[in-house]
């Protein structure tokens, strides 16, 4: 299932934030999109998954999503959304129980997700207490459960610290090479971006243009921390946004 | 292992700041401490305490002569009066009525204030047209309208049960959309974006997210259905707490007045302690 945008525009209270994104998404790739605070990146994540309607432009599903598929668009969140008051398999459960999977059927995928995940043992566990890391496995997991066609991704690894981050990626990378999942990654760590985008969206700051569109042909699971190509293009892009990325911080906040 | 890379270090760097490190050493001093505190826990028999030391001075004032005895009962007689309604079987003639009073009228109150309070946490025009209405409805004494009532629902039993009812309905209106207002927004968009159903999402994140705030408005609405007990029970109440305070009060007989009064912050105590039991049960994941 392929996502395309077209022509996407859209201003807050007549300021104008976002401009005619047109940008394809296509099937079992990631896509990363990067760019100074407050270009609209997340918002252009929630147009992508439905939440927030854009005022121009539309979003568009091509094709049917495969079948088995719970939830089409599923959201990872910065801050990993996870019910406080529910155990971790009770908030993979949470998101089964509304497609009416319950009992034996639930167990049976919130265990495999647990595994993938490698949390297995913390089945019972409440959020309070898991590490930051932990809490965004089981966000993955919960992801996982509803069998997405698409993860939109919200900066999935910026709330974590920078070794949890190096493992996380890792957790990804083997998660999509094993099983290549299609995603939206929207990042403001162009470390990120190199190592885990197939395509590398970079946008303007406010009103929010595509400047470049940047892609990484080596596969995913060849990627390593420090490789110089990758550093590369790391360098690449930072120069892309280093003045964007200036005039953005020196603007006022009214978003 | 620290010793040797604390060498190193030393033959590695120039002997000037270590010379002015060891001078420093002869007249150091310990930084002050200034951290601490901001942090009430309640030891277990302080509160106790504080009861036994009030109770205390109070006998020794009364015995002394020091209090006259029109000012306030002295303890013992107090509880020489408890111990006599408790004998004759009066005390439960009393309480029973009050508990049942209070249990059907809270629970009137409570559930309508909650569910009430839920509408205006999610719908614009519920918010917008009962806000104000509850706003209009919190300052007034409900004492005021117990004739009201009285007309309404009768002299009997119905008049009480609205009085506590409607007196523990607003606090518990204003906690609850209050505490659905904080429910982490960004829960709900989980839940729509795992095409939760709006039922789903009110059910499984709105009101577990509200429940802290709820409970701790229960505390306040159940301490208000104890004070407007005694004003239910003003009229037409030949039983019950209120009524045996009232008729207490109408004698200045001071020491059964002080052991109804008595009953009446026992039973705040309970409530507030049975209240305590359920948030931790209830609100474990807290951090």
């Amino acid at each position: 299932m392929d996502i395309k945008l077209e022509a996407i525009g859209h201003s807050y209270d007549g300021v104008r934030v976002m401009r005619d994104i047109t940008l394809d998404i296509p099937d079992g790739r990631i896509v990363c999109i990067v760019g100074p605070s407050g270009c609209g990146k997340s918002t252009l994540l929630r147009f992508i998954g439905g939440l927030e309607r854009p005022m121009e432009g539309r979003v568009v599903q091509m094709g049917e999503a495969p079948e088995g598929c719970l939830n089409p668009l599923t959201y990872i969140f910065q801050d990993f959304a996870l019910l406080p008051w529910r155990s971790v398999a009770g908030n993979i459960s949470l998101v089964l129980e509304d497609h009416g999977i319950k009992g034996a059927k639930a167990k049976a995928i919130i265990d495999d997700v647990l595994a993938r995940t490698k949390l297995s043992d913390f089945a019972q566990a409440l959020p309070k207490q898991l590490s930051g890391g932990m809490k965004q496995r089981v966000a993955i997991a919960r992801a996982l459960a509803v069998n997405p066609a698409v993860m939109l991704m919200d900066e999935p690894l910026s709330a974590l610290d920078s070794q949890t981050r190096e493992l996380l990626m890792d957790d990804l990378v083997s998660l999509w090479s094993r099983q290549p999942f299609t995603a939206v990654y929207v990042t403001h760590n162009l470390n990120e971006a190199v190592r885990l985008g197939h395509k590398i969206v970079v946008l303007s700051r406010r009103p929010g243009q595509i400047r470049e569109v940047v892609e990484i042909d080596k596969p995913l699971d060849q990627r390593q921390f420090g490789d110089a190509d990758l550093d590369e293009k790391q360098k690449y892009l930072w120069q892309l946004m280093r003045e964007e990325a200036r005039a953005a911080d020196a603007e006022l906040l009214n978003v | 292992m620290s010793d040797a890379t604390l060498n190193t270090s030393r033959a590695a760097g120039t002997q000037g700041p270590d010379k002015q490190a060891a001078a420093m050493g002869e007249t150091g001093k310990p930084v002050a401490f200034r951290g601490g505190g901001f942090a009430p826990r309640s030891p277990k028999w302080v509160g106790v305490a504080v009861f036994v030391v009030l109770i205390a001075i109070a006998e020794w004032g009364t015995r002394t002569g020091w209090i006259s005895a029109l000012t306030l009962p002295r303890p013992s007689d107090v509880l020489a009066t408890f111990q006599e309604l408790y004998q004759s079987g009066m005390l439960f003639k009393h309480l029973g009525p009050s508990l049942a009073r209070l249990a059907v009228g809270a629970l009137i109150g409570v559930s309508v204030g909650v569910s009430v309070g839920v509408l205006i946490g999610l719908f614009s025009y519920v918010r917008a047209g009962l806000v104000p209405l509850v706003a209009a409805i919190f300052p007034i004494p409900k004492i005021a309208l117990l004739p009201l009532f009285v007309i309404w629902f009768g002299i009997g039993e119905g008049s009480k049960y609205a009085l506590i009812a409607f007196g523990t309905f607003t606090p518990t209106v204003v906690a609850t959309y209050g505490a659905v207002d904080n429910v982490d927004r960004t829960l709900i968009r989980m839940g729509q974006s795992f095409g939760l159903s709006w039922w789903s999402i009110v059910r499984k994140i709105v009101l577990p997210g509200a429940m802290p705030g709820i409970l701790s408005g229960l505390r306040i609405s159940l301490a208000i259905a104890i004070i407007l007990l005694v004003a239910a029970e003003m009229l037409g109440a030949e039983y019950g707490i209120g009524a045996y305070i009232l008729q207490a009060g109408s004698l200045y007989d001071l020491e059964r007045l002080f052991a109804g009064v008595v009953i009446l912050s026992v039973l705040g105590v309970v409530t507030s302690t049975v209240i305590g039991l359920i948030e931790r049960r209830v609100l474990g994941w807290r951090t």
